[in-house]
């Protein structure tokens, strides 16, 4: 039981969350009206994508430094899990923008972007399904896992920070610095990404325990 | 196991029953929890939702957590 700690902890915060993400006092601005709670919610996804893609791109360096078909298991896993929640960061997103930018899918830069990046890392996941031989497929699938990081962090991260956009932490529109975000939201953010990050990291050992079990006659 | 399963499943739909029994009448009823829930229009009542989902979620992660374990240590004993 001890061990699980992590496990109670993630569901504490995440009670939390959800409770005080509805009942604090938020400022009030603009067209966002009542919409900027989705910050809790929206803006952890892409914190757990951005963590299990971190996951799945170590474990794909590794796999091709030892060639042990467990990393390659770890990988693939977190890429999946990372895919799963960048959907789920993206669906919030396009919902926020219908109603806060007029649009549910605009000529963004962040969301055009974003949208490329998953597309990316879905093209891995259907590349892994497309190759049957074990250690072709890790091979090939690491190696395609390393450029697809390379440009997760270009198309996420730096092209709509250069340029103009509505989205909070563009050229224009700084995000998330010390002075545009109000006290009684980063209470409530900070352990937002915590928790939801702990899920997202429960959620990747069950996928890849179970997968473990699946082949556990190749590691024998 | 089936036994169990079949008593939990049960025990949920005569649940299920007796809520929708109760639901036929409007709830007026007075005090500081209904208030509560109330108050604010009624925003508390979503935040009860998306708790019972949540927890539901959890209920399942958990369940799912140990059922593999069990595998894992039926695995470790062969």
């Amino acid at each position: 039981m001890a061990r699980h700690w992590w496990k109670a902890l993630a569901i504490l915060l995440l009670l939390y969350v959800i409770i005080a993400g509805f009942t604090v006092k938020i400022p009030i601005i603009g067209t966002n009206g009542q919409s900027s709670r989705g910050l809790f919610f929206h803006v952890p996804m892409w914190i757990c994508m951005y963590t299990m893609y971190t996951i799945s791109l170590v474990n794909s360096l590794l796999y091709l430094s030892k060639y042990d078909l467990k990393k390659d298991v770890i990988a693939s896993s977190a890429a999946g899990v990372g895919t799963f929640f960048g959907v789920l960061g993206f669906a919030t997103g396009t919902l926020w923008a219908t109603y806060t930018w007029g649009g549910t899918l605009t000529d963004d830069p962040k969301q055009m972007c974003t949208a490329i990046a998953i597309l990316i890392y879905m093209a891995y996941l259907v590349l892994r399904i497309s190759i049957h031989d074990l250690d072709k497929r890790a091979r090939i699938s690491a190696v395609f896992n390393i450029f697809a990081f390379a440009l997760l962090i270009p198309l996420t991260y730096i092209i709509p920070r250069m340029v103009d956009s509505l989205h909070p932490g563009s050229a224009t529109t700084p995000g998330f610095a010390s002075k545009d975000t109000d006290g009684s939201m980063k209470l409530v953010l900070y352990p937002a990404f915590i928790g939801w990050t702990l899920l997202s990291v429960w959620i990747f050992t069950l996928v890849v325990r179970y997968r473990k079990l699946q082949l556990k006659n190749i590691f024998k | 196991m089936i036994n169990r399963a079949f008593s939990f499943c049960l025990t949920m739909v005569l649940l299920f029953i007796s809520v929708l029994a109760s639901a036929q009448q409007q709830n007026t009823e007075k005090g500081p929890v209904n208030e509560f829930f109330r108050s604010n229009d009624k925003i508390y009542v979503i935040v009860g939702v998306l708790v019972i989902i949540f927890l539901g979620i959890v209920l399942f992660l958990i369940n799912l957590d140990r059922k593999i374990g069990k595998l894992e240590e039926k695995d470790r004993n062969n």
